[in-house]
């Protein structure tokens, strides 16, 4: 099922003016936010199908920045995103492509700072429900509706098993997982969305496991 | 994943069977899937409420949005109803009136909830706050207004769409209305069949509604889309309150309406392409308001 709760039916609360091309642009910028882990420095954001024909209209581009600066659907300060982001150094630039993509929503957000870049592609699907579709080159399907566990990790024997026996000790249950690759025995990507929410000292957990690179977590 | 429902016909037998509101049961699946306690799902639905409040308050004070296209008609409505010559009831034009006051406040980059998307955001609030007049119901009434309309939206969510781009302006404004239908049914002492029987007139009559807004924005016609969606939202409440029966059942008018939208041809699916948007004047504002060729200038998505 697409819709699980009654909120994403009556609700989300939000800055208008459209649920799609507001709120769900807000929420793919804030997702990028999450997983990049801190206020990027600059980012370029590229906007295909109705996102790119309307975004100006619909404020997708003043939302999307919104997103990055951490705002919420409903926070009032989406409004002056722009002057905000000037405030804290954030530089910003909006490429409509002609390019099609398979949904009509898309946006690809690539942002960074003087120490790292991170490229995500999200749609948006309706009634401000975001899903990312791409994160630094692997496809992966992320709701951003569960609390959600990324591990970046070498692609070898044993390191799923260990990371979903750390999250059963703890009575974290899986609702949905996803692993994907680059390539064969080189980098790839888990992608855990889960019920309950996840606290730090599972977090420090997984990091110290064989073979982990990184760890982010998205809340619910 | 579980769920106690996923048709209208799965709700209704629920609701009859355990003798519970619809509202009742939608809280009761909520808890089950998000895990979240009773009073906390109370609680944020209260604060949901607080938005609509807030937004209908703020649009009967007159707004105008950044284009200019849109703004000012909910301030019209109420002082032509307070001039006692109104001809369709009082109740109508006040839903009516508060339904173009939130979708004006939306359209001005004001805070709304979405139900279920901010394009028909206005229809379930502005019926809910009409009928609250004559009604007189509990808060705890209103807020079970919203989680029947929203178990109603829950169902077409899943089993059609709730999207303007998937599937026209029916799956918007259309969904609201029929949503608002079977909540007013609940709130005026209905059965749930009589819920589903007043989500089904008013849907039967909202089908094959185009999405087609000028200059792509969320202003003309849906501040107007949302004005009659609240009309007929009552008139359909009213119609299986006094024992109308819908002949074809609910999941299949849900059904239909899918249908319609998967072969309603994309310039009629939030594009800007066809409909009003394609009309001389509709393409004349396109231009005013962001030049020749910002919108529907690439090919068709």
């Amino acid at each position: 099922m697409k819709f699980r709760s009654v909120f994403e039916i009556i609700g989300p609360v939000m800055i208008g003016p459209s649920s799609s091309h507001t709120a769900g642009a807000a929420k793919i910028g804030r997702v990028a936010r999450t997983l990049f882990g801190r206020q990027p420095e600059w980012a370029r954001v590229h906007l295909y199908g109705s996102f790119a024909e309307t975004y100006k209209g619909h404020s997708s581009d003043v939302a999307i920045i919104g997103g990055l600066l951490d705002y919420d659907t409903f926070d009032e300060r989406i409004k002056t995103s722009f002057e905000e982001a000037e405030k804290v150094g954030l530089t910003f630039e909006f490429i409509p492509e002609e390019e099609e993509m398979p949904h009509p929503n898309t946006a690809r957000i690539v942002i960074g700072d003087s120490s790292s870049v991170m490229e995500l592609t999200g749609i948006s699907i309706g009634g401000g429900k975001m899903e990312v579709v791409e994160l630094n080159g692997f496809p992966l399907r992320l709701s951003g509706n569960y609390p959600a566990l990324l591990v970046v990790h070498e692609d070898t024997a044993g390191v799923i098993a260990n990371v979903s026996n750390a999250l059963a000790n703890r009575g974290v249950n899986i609702a949905h997982m996803e692993v994907g690759r680059k390539e064969k025995g080189q980098m790839a990507l888990m992608v855990i969305e889960v019920d309950q929410l996840i606290d730090d000292d599972l977090i420090d957990e997984i990091k110290v496991l064989p073979h982990i690179t990184q760890i982010s977590t998205i809340a619910d | 994943m579980d769920v106690l429902f996923s048709s209208v016909k799965e709700l209704v037998a629920l609701a009859e069977s355990q003798n519970k509101p619809i509202s009742e049961i939608m809280i009761e699946q909520e808890i089950l899937i998000t895990k979240r306690t009773r009073e906390e799902i109370i609680e944020q639905m209260d604060n949901n409420l607080k938005v609509m409040e807030e937004a209908v308050e703020r649009g009967l004070q007159g707004v105008r949005s950044t284009s200019g296209l849109t703004g000012g008609d909910a301030v019209l409505i109420q002082k032509y109803m307070e001039s006692g010559k109104s001809l369709s009831g009082d109740v109508i034009l006040d839903a009516v009136s508060k339904a173009v006051a939130t979708n004006e406040v939306n359209a001005a980059m004001g805070m709304i909830c979405a139900t279920p998307t901010a394009g028909a955001a206005g229809i379930v609030p502005g019926t809910l706050f009409a009928v609250k007049n004559k009604l007189n119901p509990t808060r705890e009434q209103m807020i079970n207004y919203l989680f029947t309309s929203g178990a109603f939206g829950f169902v077409v969510a899943n089993n059609a769409s709730i999207s303007g781009a998937a599937g026209g302006c029916q799956a918007e404004t259309g969904s609201a209305g029929s949503m608002a239908a079977a909540a007013i049914v609940e709130m005026a002492g209905g059965t749930p069949q009589q819920s589903a029987e007043a989500f089904s007139i008013v849907m039967k009559n909202m089908l094959g509604l185009v999405c087609d807004p000028v200059a792509g924005l969320v202003e003309v016609p849906c501040v107007k889309r949302n004005a009659m969606g609240a009309a007929k939202a009552l008139v359909g409440a009213d119609m299986a309150l006094a024992g109308v029966v819908s002949r074809i059942p609910t999941d299949e008018v849900i059904e239909a309406m899918h249908r319609i939208g998967q072969s309603m041809p994309s310039a009629l699916r939030e594009t800007a392409k066809g409909g009003l948007a394609a009309t001389p004047t509709g393409k004349a504002l396109q231009a005013k308001i962001f030049g020749e060729q910002t919108v529907g200038s690439s090919s068709v998505t």
